[in-house]
């Protein structure tokens, strides 16, 4: 077996006195084993890894070499000398003069030089003279000066220039400077990095030396799928209501009514919601086809007139507007479809309601708002629910989260009284911040359904994509949602525990 | 919401104490307003225009306070203090009083009918001997400027005229014209124009240019002039100079012309109501008769005090609290709500005052002793109601099927719902026009035309946002997409869709086909022609051509796999 690179290294090596005076040059060692620089180094990175064989120090050197365009300057002289010499004594018009050997790089660099003259005013066009005798190949001079290795002589400024037209090149050479080390050796034993079968088979591992593993690195990551942290989220918020035994309503329609979306909701017809600024409308299908006539007649009715203890909002109110199709601009019309269909059910029987999915808003967007987002809902109906209630259910829904000090303000919703915005203490912000919407849903919204008069129903909602910043600590929602998602936020983002 | 600036000096003045940021603070939110911002003029300059434009502004401090958008009573640091003052019980509610002047003595204003096209209702009032100090003057335009904003819906529904009484005589006439042939000098204008060249004049302008479109294309725009034919205004855009108001105005006239009877009822009460604190004869407001196209008159402002009655048992099993009848009472009482108990304890007799249009019902009352009694005093409980969880099957099929195509190497994406129509037609080589697409009417940008037809383009912008990150790319989505559907009852529908791609330099088609068979196992449907399933080969405008086949479950096409070509 022929000797490792490292092996010849060392016997090179060995030959050198001990001490600060003896010692190779990673470069000439290479140039006198016959090897690529390279592979050199890589033999020097693994005897260091062995400990003190040998001493290694990096050095950098740089030098100056011809680029290509310089070695053809080298050969054949310069672009403005080589236009200077081909241009006849007689001189020529300047498109031809533009055609000549060099004329291209060197006609500007030789009328800087003042070595040619342009008369404009020639008969036939303006025409090139020479306007010297003859020139000096200054440019040619630098560059010999270099290939002869003798670059350190040519004044800074002059090479400076010769880099800037790219015929010269500084070239940065890393090498090492070898010397022995304290526990110097030519007979390194090889050490094994694997345990093998046949090692296990012959017991030869008692005597082998293994290479120590490098605890300090990582391990190599597994390959491996991930999910989306929003929608970690979400699994994490359709376990807490199930956990609290609320049923998940149908959402699986993006498109809605505005009847649904917004009258069915007791929100009139004038609300700033119902404006092209906030909501998309649709073209196609513009209008919603079917709307439930004789609950309608009731929804137009409490509108209008009032009704159910109301005074109304006493406007003439419109089923144009209400079959206008609509992108829905929030959960909630699918919890009055949900309600609906409970109002008309032979029997009232108590329900604890919940959804997730997306809505829609036609907003101006910016790092915290984009134009769909996650409503996350919940709604219970039942005889005889108080405010006291719906707080309490808060507690117990905002505990799960990992949401404990809460408090609660009276806000205004236009589907429910009383109503309350829910905010939680934040302790890297000291400050009290926002963290839902609740309410107990009107009369005017139930009663037309059918429900009964003793029903109540008590709601909340809150935004998927919120807790979920504050979870991952993300800043920017285009990080999280859409096409821009950061995929590398998407692998890294750990297990979603809420209540931790 | 509403956002209302109040000077706090001023702000802490009219309440008779001062309190700082935090305990300011602490009361809106018992009271349920929102101190949002405590700043300066200068301090919104250099905001909005850098810190050099903002040198000599005041730097008197600013509250800037969000109000509920139902109640047009706060809306002005008047309303605010006089909201605040009650419910700390440090004043008692004014009343307010509809003064009638003797016969022949009042002003009137008739509505001709050529204003039933255009905007057919008008009410009126005045305020007699008012004093306006600088502070004053300007938190009565403010209010103005808020009401326009909101319940006038951007003057839409209702538009306010206020007019120095001692400059115009009636009886005044709100009638429509042509265009041509009104011709006035505008508020705050060196010459006169006529409508349509005020509507030029205007179209540049920052603030009204926005009202334009309310009359532009009307035959006839609405106007009101005086008995000597001088015009006081041409709602919705501008009054006349003539009778502007300035700080020296004694008695204001006050018009509100719309297309909403009952707003412009509520904007006029709510003017009067608060600015008649500044009268000689505080609270009280001068009718005006207003005489309709038939004929008949009606005396405004309304100014209507309505009585309710509310069971106290009524609130208490609302609330979940238990408080006597009397001092549920005086909790609505601190709300504006005047209210006593009658009937040997067994109601409560409350009078909603004209400030409190947002009161409609039973429940209003009910919040409003909530929000005295205090939000957080309310004992929180657990309500006895017993339900069986449910899933939707959907959405458990997709929380298990998720799961399992991430353990299969793949990542989950989640793209939006809402493109361009070019990512779901052009991009993918197919035509709008045979996607059914639901499209959208009013999209800011492209990105918002239509709703997503199949979930491909997001995930394939999801890669091309990601180029950065190392090979091979393998992600995928489970969500909805939208397509028209005429049996739906609104015309359209979502569809689940599972859409999966693999991104490498090589096309590895055996890896998005052992996705597929994965899949298919996991949802135990065999590989098999009659009873499970099959791909065939097929060709489809997004594919390379030979390398995309159709998916078929128990003979039927379920969906499409196969090489993206190279025309994105």
């Amino acid at each position: 077996m022929s000797p490792s690179v490292a092996e010849l290294l060392l016997q090179r090596l060995e030959r050198e006195p001990p001490g600060p005076g003896g010692g190779l040059c990673s470069l000439e060692a290479a140039a006198a084993l016959g090897l690529d620089h390279q592979t050199l180094v890589g033999a020097v990175k693994s005897l260091q890894a062995l400990g003190e064989v040998i001493e290694a120090e990096a050095r950098a050197a740089t030098r100056w070499e011809l680029s290509e365009e310089g070695a053809e300057v080298l050969r054949a002289g310069s672009p403005e000398v080589r236009l200077f010499r081909s241009l006849p004594p007689e001189g020529l018009p300047h498109s031809d003069a533009m055609k000549l050997p060099g004329a291209q790089v060197g006609f500007s660099k030789a009328m800087a030089n003042k070595w040619l003259r342009l008369d404009k005013a020639a008969p036939g066009g303006p025409r090139v003279f020479r306007a010297v005798e003859a020139v000096q190949d200054a440019v040619q001079d630098g560059l010999r000066r270099v290939q002869e290795g003798d670059a350190a002589a040519l004044p800074e400024r002059e090479r400076n220039e010769l880099k800037r037209r790219k015929l010269l090149l500084e070239v940065t050479l890393k090498s090492y400077w070898i010397r022995k080390g304290r526990a110097f050796s030519t007979a390194v034993a090889r050490q094994e990095t694997d345990l093998t079968p046949e090692m296990i088979a012959t017991g030869s591992w008692r005597q082998l030396p293994f290479k120590p593993y490098n605890f300090s690195a990582l391990g190599l990551p597994p390959s491996c799928g991930h999910l989306h942290p929003l929608l970690k989220v979400r699994s994490q918020l359709r376990q807490i209501f199930l956990e609290m035994g609320f049923t998940e309503m149908p959402t699986d329609n993006f498109v809605e009514s505005s009847f649904w979306n917004f009258d069915a909701l007791f929100q009139p017809q004038q609300h700033p919601a119902r404006d092209q600024h906030d909501t998309f409308f649709l073209q196609d299908p513009a209008e919603a086809p079917e709307l439930p006539a004789s609950y309608m007649a009731k929804v137009k009715k409490v509108h209008s007139q009032g009704g159910y203890g109301s005074q109304g909002y006493k406007y003439e109110w419109k089923v144009e507007e209400a079959r206008k199709n609509l992108l829905r601009t929030h959960t909630t019309s699918a919890s009055a479809r949900a309600l609906y269909h409970l109002a008309c059910q032979e029997k009232f029987t108590p329900v604890k309601y919940f959804s997730i999915d997306r809505v829609f808003r036609n907003e101006s967007l910016d790092a915290t708002h984009l134009a769909e987002f996650h409503q996350v809902e919940g709604v219970v109906a039942d005889r005889g629910l108080t405010l006291g209630h719906l707080m309490g259910t808060l507690r117990e829904f905002f505990t799960k989260l990992g949401i404990t000090k809460l408090r609660f303000k009276p806000a205004y919703n236009p589907y429910t009284e009383p109503s309350m915005e829910v905010f939680s203490y934040h302790e890297g912000l000291k400050k009290w911040v926002e963290v839902g919407n609740s309410g107990v849903f009107r009369p005017e919204l139930l009663l037309p359904m059918g429900l009964p008069e003793n029903v109540s129903v008590i709601a909340w909602g809150l935004s998927l994509e919120r807790p979920t910043m504050i979870k991952y600590g993300i800043n920017n929602i285009r990080e999280l949602v859409g096409h821009r998602v950061n995929l590398q936020m998407v692998y890294d983002s750990p297990l979603c525990r809420l209540d931790t | 919401m509403p956002t209302v600036s109040v000077r706090r000096e001023l702000l802490f003045q009219a309440l008779g104490r001062s309190y700082t940021d935090e305990e300011f603070d602490e009361l809106c939110f018992e009271f349920g307003l929102e101190l949002d911002d405590v700043t300066s003029e200068k301090d919104i300059i250099s905001k909005e225009k850098g810190e050099g434009k903002a040198e000599g502004a005041s730097d008197t401090v600013l509250y800037k306070i969000d109000v509920p958008a139902n109640r047009y009573d706060l809306l002005c640091l008047e309303g605010l203090v006089r909201g605040l003052q009650v419910f700390k019980e440090r004043i008692n509610l004014p009343r307010y009083e509809k003064i009638i002047p003797a016969k022949g003595e009042g002003q009137k204003l008739i509505i001709t009918e050529e204003t039933a096209k255009v905007r057919p209702h008008a009410v009126a009032a005045v305020l007699r001997n008012i004093t306006f100090t600088k502070e004053r003057y300007d938190s009565f335009i403010d209010l103005q400027e808020k009401l326009h904003q909101n319940i006038c819906r951007r003057r839409a529904l209702v538009a306010i005229g206020t007019h120095d009484l001692d400059t115009i005589a009636g009886p005044f006439t709100f009638t429509a014209k042509a265009p041509s042939e009104i011709k006035f000098k505008p508020l705050n204008q060196s010459q006169e124009y006529t409508a349509p060249q005020m509507m030029d004049l205007y179209r540049t302008d920052s603030h009204l240019r926005h009202y334009l479109h309310l009359i532009e294309n009307k035959p006839l725009y609405p106007v009101i002039y005086d008995s000597n034919g001088v015009v006081l205004s041409m709602p919705p855009i501008i009054n006349g100079d003539h009778s502007k108001i300035n700080l020296n105005t004694r008695n204001v006239f006050v018009e509100c012309t719309g297309t909403d009877m009952t707003k412009a009822k509520i904007v006029l009460d709510t003017i009067v109501t608060m600015f008649s604190e500044y009268c000689e004869k505080p609270f009280t407001v001068e009718a005006v008769e207003v005489i309709l196209p038939n004929g008949k008159t009606h005396i405004y402002p309304e100014l209507a005090y309505r009585k309710e009655k509310v069971k106290p048992e009524h609130i208490n099993k609302k609330l979940g609290i238990s408080e006597t009848p009397s001092s549920l009472a005086k909790l609505l009482t601190r709300m504006c709500l005047k209210s006593h108990v009658i009937g040997n304890g067994n109601n409560i007799e409350i009078e909603i005052p004209p400030t409190r249009a947002d009161i409609i019902h039973a429940c209003d009352i009910v919040e409003d002793a909530a929000i005295a009694y205090g939000y957080n005093n309310i004992q929180m409980t657990i309500p006895k109601t017993y339900t069986i969880a449910n899933q939707l099957p959907l959405n458990k099929l997709t929380e298990l099927l998720r799961l399992d195509l991430a353990a299969a190497g793949f990542t989950e994406a989640l793209t939006f719902a809402l493109c361009s129509q070019e990512d779901i037609a052009d991009k993918l080589g197919t035509d709008i026009s045979s996607t059914k697409a639901v499209h959208i009417a009013n999209p800011k940008t492209a990105e918002f035309q239509v709703a997503r037809t199949t979930l491909l383009p997001g995930l394939l912008k999801t890669i091309a946002a990601n180029r950065k990150m190392p090979l091979p790319l393998k992600l995928f989505e489970i969500s909805d997409i939208v397509v028209k559907d005429p049996s739906k009852d609104v015309g359209a529908r979502n569809y689940r869709h599972l859409c999966a791609v693999y991104y490498n330099k090589s096309p590895g088609f055996e890896i998005i086909h052992g996705l597929l068979d994965r899949v298919m196992q996991l949802l135990e449907v065999p590989p098999s022609e009659e009873n499970g399933y099959v791909i065939k080969a097929t060709e489809g405008s997004a594919f390379f051509p030979g390398r995309c086949a159709e998916i078929f479950a128990k003979g039927q096409s379920v969906g499409k796999l196969g090489e993206i070509g190279t025309c994105f």
